[in-house]
C-alpha cells in the first residue's frame, strides 16, 4: 500500500549525544538510527562523534568502534568485513549500501545510517528480512532438471552458456537492491523485488535448468514481476555492481517473446 | 485489503510483552537521485497529460456546438491561467512522450547499464524543455495567425 509518511510509532526523534574524546583533530559525526523493542519510546538518531584518527577508513570501522568503546547496545549485523557476506546492508549517506565497502571519506558531512528502508525493525540497524527471503525461497532457487545428469560427469556448459551467468551468480543477498525500489516498499507484499527477481532469471538462462518454463509461468503476474517500472534505484545501489534493473528487464522479454 | 507483511511487525520485548516494531525510514531518508525522479515524473506527466487532454474535448465539443460557446472556451485558454496551463499540459505531453522513448529502448533491452541511464536521464530532461518551448512557440504563432472568428448569430432554417 502506498503510505509516503511514517506510521505514527515509526517517527524518528532526536536521541542522544556521544562528544568526541577531549584532544580529538579528525572529528566526524555518525549520526545513526536507533530503536530497541525494550524501550518504550519511537525511534531516534544517536550522535556520535567519533575521532577518524582512531578508525579504519570503512562506515563498518567506525560502527564496530563504536560498539567496543563508546556505546555496547549499538546493534548491527556484520561478518565478513570485506563485501562478501552481504551482512551489514544499511542505508548509508541516503543509498543502501554494505558498511565494510563504504569509505567514510566519500560522505561529505554527517554520516547518516538507517536500516535498509521500509522493513520491520528487529533493533537499531537489524532489518526483519524474513518476508524477502521467503520470496527467494518461492522462485526456486536451485536447478531443477527431469533427466538425469551423465552417470559419469557434472552437467556440461559450454564458456558462452557460462558466460550467460555472469553479472548473477555475484548476487550476496544482501537486499540492498530490494529495499532502494519505492514498487517494493508500496507493493512488497506482492511484488518479489529486484534481488529475488535477479535470483529468478539467473535460473532462467541456465543452460542446464530444465524448468524455464515454469519459472517464466510463475513469474507472469501483474504485481509479482511487472510492478517493476524501471525506476532503476536497484541498480544504482548494488554494492557489487550487478544490474537487477537489466534482469528483469530480461524476463519481461522472455514473457513477451514466447507469446509469439 | 490487509498487507501480509503486516504480521512481521509483531514482535516481543524481552519480558515477553508484546510490541509493534517500527517501519525502517524510507523516502524520508533515501538520496534524491534523477533517475528516480524521472520515473515518477514520467508517471505525474501521464496523469497531467490526461487532464488536459478534458480541455481538448471541452474544446472540440465547444466547436461542434456554436461560435458562442467556441468563443466562451478560446477566451477561458487565451486568458493567462489558460495559456500557463496550455504550457504545462505542452510539458507533461512532451514528457510523458520522451520518457515513453525510453521505456521503448529499455523495453527492447537497451540503456540499462548505470553509466547509460545516468547519462541518458539529463539528456531526457533536456530534450523536453527544447521541445516543449518549440511545440508552444508554434501554436502560439498558429494562434495569433489563426483568422478572428466572428461570433455569428445562430438563426433558424426558415421553413421548418
Amino acid at each position: 500500500m502506498v503510505e509516503f509518511s511514517l506510521p505514527r510509532n515509526s517517527k524518528v526523534g532526536k536521541g542522544r549525544t556521544f562528544k568526541a574524546p577531549a584532544g580529538a583533530k579528525n572529528v566526524k559525526a555518525f549520526k545513526i538510527y536507533r530503536w530497541s523493542p525494550d524501550k518504550n519510546e519511537n525511534p531516534v538518531t544517536d550522535t556520535y562523534e567519533l575521532d577518524l584518527d582512531q578508525i579504519g577508513p570503512m562506515v563498518l570501522d567506525a560502527l564496530i568502534h563504536i560498539k567496543n568503546e563508546v556505546d555496547q547496545t549499538l546493534t548491527f549485523r556484520r561478518s565478513c568485513r570485506e563485501g562478501i557476506c552481504g551482512s551489514c546492508a544499511m542505508n548509508i549517506d541516503g543509498v543502501n549500501t554494505l558498511a565494510c565497502l563504504k569509505p567514510i571519506e566519500e560522505v561529505k558531512k554527517a554520516v547518516n545510517i538507517y536500516p535498509l528502508p521500509h522493513m520491520p525493525v528487529v533493533k537499531d540497524l537489524v532489518p526483519d528480512l524474513t518476508a524477502a527471503y521467503a520470496q527467494l525461497r518461492s522462485i526456486k532457487p536451485w536447478l531443477q532438471a527431469d533427466t538425469n545428469p551423465p552417470p559419469d560427469a557434472e552437467r556440461r556448459q559450454s564458456r558462452e552458456e557460462r558466460a550467460e551467468l555472469d553479472g548473477m551468480w555475484e548476487c550476496i543477498l544482501c537486499f540492498c537492491c530490494t529495499t532502494s525500489c519505492p514498487s517494493y516498499w508500496w507493493n512488497g507484499d506482492k511484488y518479489l523485488g529486484p534481488a529475488t527477481l535477479l535470483a529468478a532469471y539467473r535460473w532462467i538462462a541456465d543452460s542446464r535448468d530444465e524448468h524455464t518454463g515454469e519459472r517464466l509461468d510463475a513469474l507472469e503476474d501483474p504485481l509479482k514481476l511487472y510492478a517493476c517500472r524501471t525506476i532503476m534505484n536497484c541498480t544504482q545501489a548494488c554494492p557489487k555492481g550487478l544490474n537487477p534493473a537489466k534482469a528483469i528487464g530480461k524476463i519481461k522479454q522472455l514473457q513477451l517473446e514466447r507469446k509469439g | 485489503m490487509k498487507d501480509v507483511r503486516d504480521a512481521l511487525f509483531v514482535a516481543q520485548r524481552s519480558d515477553g510483552t508484546l510490541v509493534r516494531r517500527p517501519l525502517s525510514p524510507h523516502l524520508q531518508v533515501y538520496r534524491f537521485q534523477l533517475s528516480m525522479f524521472l520515473s515518477i515524473a514520467n508517471r505525474i506527466a501521464g496523469v497531467a497529460a490526461s487532464f488536459g487532454t478534458l480541455l481538448l474535448v471541452w474544446w472540440l465539443v465547444a466547436a461542434a456546438t456554436g461560435p458562442v460557446s467556441f468563443a466562451t472556451v478560446q477566451s477561458v485558454v487565451g486568458s493567462p491561467i489558460g495559456i500557463l496551463a496550455m504550457f504545462g499540459w505542452t510539458l507533461a505531453l512532451v514528457y510523458h512522450f520522451v520518457a515513453g522513448l525510453r521505456h521503448l529502448a529499455w523495453d527492447a533491452g537497451y540503456g540499462f547499464d548505470k553509466t547509460s541511464f545516468n547519462k541518458v536521464g539529463p539528456i531526457a530532461v533536456a530534450v523536453t524543455l527544447i521541445l516543449t518551448v518549440l511545440v508552444f512557440a508554434i501554436g502560439v504563432s498558429l494562434w495569433n495567425s489563426a483568422p478572428v472568428i466572428a461570433v455569428v448569430p445562430v438563426v433558424a432554417p426558415a421553413g421548418n
